[in-house]
């Protein structure tokens, strides 16, 4: 028998993808090629089948990636016959228009907002459909399904309308975009059960390898040519997976044997700690995350 | 596992964020990085219990002023079900956020604290529940502890509380008290020992049991959302409906009326994610292919034939006014209903309704924002509607302003 629960979830996620595409003129959806972005790509699939996912998919390149998955999001694009735009963070190095953070662990997390949002400048993109979800983070808890984004991106919480019922309200003036979360209500393990259900491929970074790492303030840091060489010291081979994957210079290992969806399922139920916990941009300030979305990032 | 929608509502003392914190505790959600966290900042504070509300309260500026703003989703299960609470602050100044977060809920759960019994935002929440046809009502009266657990006081305020129902709400609702202590744990997991009087669940397992509602039973009728023509080789003459049934079933070979022009047809197919299905429930999506040719646009609505629906180009219906800027009779607005955009002009301001007294003002020059009244409404087009507490899938609408785009107000048909 079907999960009531995952039915439910995702009759609401499609629902809302078929409101963005009938309410917007030019959607986009942001693919990381992370878990939720793999499951957003799914929902879109399904959500117009027979037909194609009528817009095109985004991915914000930091340049710091775990190579697995750029490969990955490569060999999904051309399996959809999806339209797959990559815009570069390096470029906005380049251009000048934003300046590489220094220091042992200087991250490009926070940079590619600015690449974001000239993406959406430069393709005109309404409407960007994004797999946060609430339960990852206090200040996203009160994130809208669609959230209004100013000329310059920035996210108001006072600004944010009130949603009612499943009453979506996209209209906007010229050069606003809305931020489109059809994910907002599930959780890490509706994800994985969901692309257990589906039989969705992920990247293996996901599943237990071993890797080399190190520890920093009692977290594993995949080692990298990103980071500075004196930070990685005591550098081991590890078992490890990843519970989220953002920029390598940011996400922590997990210490994990589970090599196949069931054992990793069965890990995060029995989990103690929660998923961006393993998020070292997170960990910056109490207020990190409100901070952020505040300057326009996801 | 299935889904409970719950609707918090309590004053800004009254330990609503506590109550919060403790079920998610109770119910082994909070992992350990977040104890460790409300370990470290009670210890801080200067508390000699655990501060369960630091679970729960989200945005910076609440932190400084220690009190919960916006509408708050917290996520919670047990093996049987999981939880969704709308959390959201109970000062009038907050009537809409009470609006938004309960506009989904299953159940509504009102917080009363024991040493000030029923209040004039106890009464507001109760209204603002009624006004959503929310049937399901647990009535949580905390702070037991600082009554030394009296039954005798507890009952008082049950008997308060169902004579304010009486005379709010005749339609039948399911209300159950339960006398708590959120801060120290008495009858949220487990029946309190300090409580024997109270014999009927604690909150949790009652959570966990309440049944849910749904449209399945009421008039079939679906809404489309986006009209999908692939256009491809193999797909040259494929036209699907695509969008949810909002109430009843949908069947293979049900003969349907297309709104707004009246015809009468059969469902030829339905689709659910490109797979052929013989029926869809309410609340759910599909694909909805005709029999004979039909140019229908987003917005229009397939419904059964069993009872029409009447076509309304003048509602009268209950608001609640969400924006900053005053109503007054005249203008003009946007006027959402599913995913059919109408233009509406707000003719007349009916009545405003105080909801802490349940008293209504005739007449009044105009409604401010969190304002609760009735208004009549002039439609640009015909609206397909039916009262809202006859149909809570079929009777809502928000008013959304045509200036600044912003929704601006929710209405119920009446």
């Amino acid at each position: 028998m079907k999960n009531d629960l995952l039915n439910s979830l995702e009759d609401e996620a499609i629902y809302i993808m078929r409101e963005v595409a009938g309410q917007f003129k030019n959607p986009v959806l942001l693919f990381s090629g992370g878990k939720d972005s793999i499951t957003l790509v799914r929902l879109a699939q399904k959500a117009f089948a027979p037909g194609k996912i009528p817009f095109p998919l985004l991915h914000i390149d930091t340049g710091h990636n775990f190579p697995e998955t750029i490969a990955f999001r490569d060999r999904l694009a051309k399996q959809l016959g999806a339209d797959l735009i990559v815009r570069y963070v390096q470029d906005s190095i380049d251009q000048g228009k934003v300046v590489e953070e220094t220091g042992a662990m200087a991250s490009r997390n926070s940079l590619q907002t600015v690449t974001l949002l000239d993406a959406i400048e430069e393709f005109g993109f309404d409407a960007c459909i994004g797999g946060a979800r609430r339960d990852e983070e206090k200040a996203r808890a009160k994130e809208r399904v669609f959230s209004v984004r100013d000329a310059f991106g920035q996210w108001d919480e006072k600004r944010q309308r009130p949603e009612l019922f499943d009453l979506l309200n996209g209209r906007i003036h010229p050069g606003e975009n809305v931020r489109v979360f059809p994910i907002s209500n599930w959780t890490e393990l509706d994800v994985w059960k969901y692309i257990q259900r589906e039989e969705l491929e992920i990247p293996s970074i996901y599943f237990a390898h071993q890797r080399e790492v190190f520890q920093l303030n009692g977290q594993l840091i995949p080692r990298s040519d990103f980071i500075d060489e004196v930070v990685q010291a005591d550098i081991q081979t590890r078992w490890v997976r990843f519970r989220t994957v953002g920029d390598i210079t940011c996400t922590a290992a997990v210490p994990s044997e589970a090599n196949s969806l069931d054992s990793v399922i069965f890990e995060i139920s029995q989990s103690k700690v929660s998923e961006r916990g393993a998020r070292l941009d997170d960990k910056r300030s109490e207020a990190a995350m409100e901070e952020r979305k505040k300057a326009g990032y996801f | 596992m299935d889904l409970l929608k719950i609707a918090t509502a309590g004053s800004v003392d009254d330990g609503k964020s506590t109550l919060i914190g403790r079920l998610m505790y109770e119910a082994g959600a909070l992992k350990q990085d977040q104890l460790q966290h409300i370990e470290q900042k009670s210890r801080k504070s200067g508390y000699d219990y655990l501060d369960f509300s630091l679970a729960t309260d989200g945005l910076l500026a609440e932190r400084e002023q220690g009190i919960t703003i916006d509408v708050s989703h917290i996520y919670f299960s047990t093996p049987s079900r999981r939880f969704v609470i709308a959390d959201s602050p109970g000062h009038v100044e907050y009537t809409r956020n009470m609006i938004t977060g309960a506009s989904t809920a299953n159940l509504s759960l009102i917080l009363v604290d024991a040493r000030k019994g029923i209040t004039a935002q106890t009464r507001r929440h109760f209204y603002i529940s009624c006004l959503l046809g929310i049937k399901q009502v647990v009535l949580c009266i905390n702070k037991m502890d600082l009554v030394d657990y009296s039954e005798s006081r507890f009952n008082e305020i049950v008997t308060a509380f169902s004579e304010m129902a009486d005379q709010l709400c005749p339609k039948k609702l399911n209300i159950t008290s339960i006398p708590v202590s959120a801060l120290h744990g008495e009858n949220i997991a487990t029946n309190s020992e300090l409580m024997p009087w109270y014999k009927e669940p604690a909150l949790l397992p009652l959570l966990e049991s309440v049944k849910t509602e749904t449209n399945i039973e009421q008039d079939t009728v679906f809404q489309v959302q986006y009209v999908l023509r692939p256009k491809t080789n193999e797909l040259h003459d494929y036209r699907a409906y695509l969008g949810k049934v909002r109430s009843g079933v949908l069947r293979t070979g049900d003969p349907v009326v297309v709104y707004p022009e009246g015809q009468e047809t059969r469902v030829k197919q339905l689709e659910q994610y490109g797979e052929r299905v013989e029926e869809v429930q309410a609340g759910v999506n599909c694909s909805v292919m005709l029999e004979g040719e039909f140019g229908i646009s987003r917005g229009q609505i397939l419904a059964g034939t069993t009872n029409r629906l009447q076509g309304l180009q003048q509602i009268k219906a209950t608001i609640c006014w969400m924006d900053n800027a005053v109503l007054t009779p005249g203008k003009v607005c946007w006027l959402q209903y599913g995913t059919q955009m109408v233009k509406a002009k707000i003719q007349q301001l009916n009545a405003l309704v105080d909801t802490s007294t349940f008293e209504s003002a005739e007449n009044p020059e105009q409604f401010a924002l969190n304002d609760i009244g009735e208004v009549s409404i002039q439609l640009a087009s015909r609206l397909f509607v039916q009262p809202y507490l006859e149909s809570r899938a079929n009777g809502a609408f928000i008013l959304i302003d045509n200036m600044s785009n912003t929704t601006a107000g929710v209405g119920f048909i009446r």
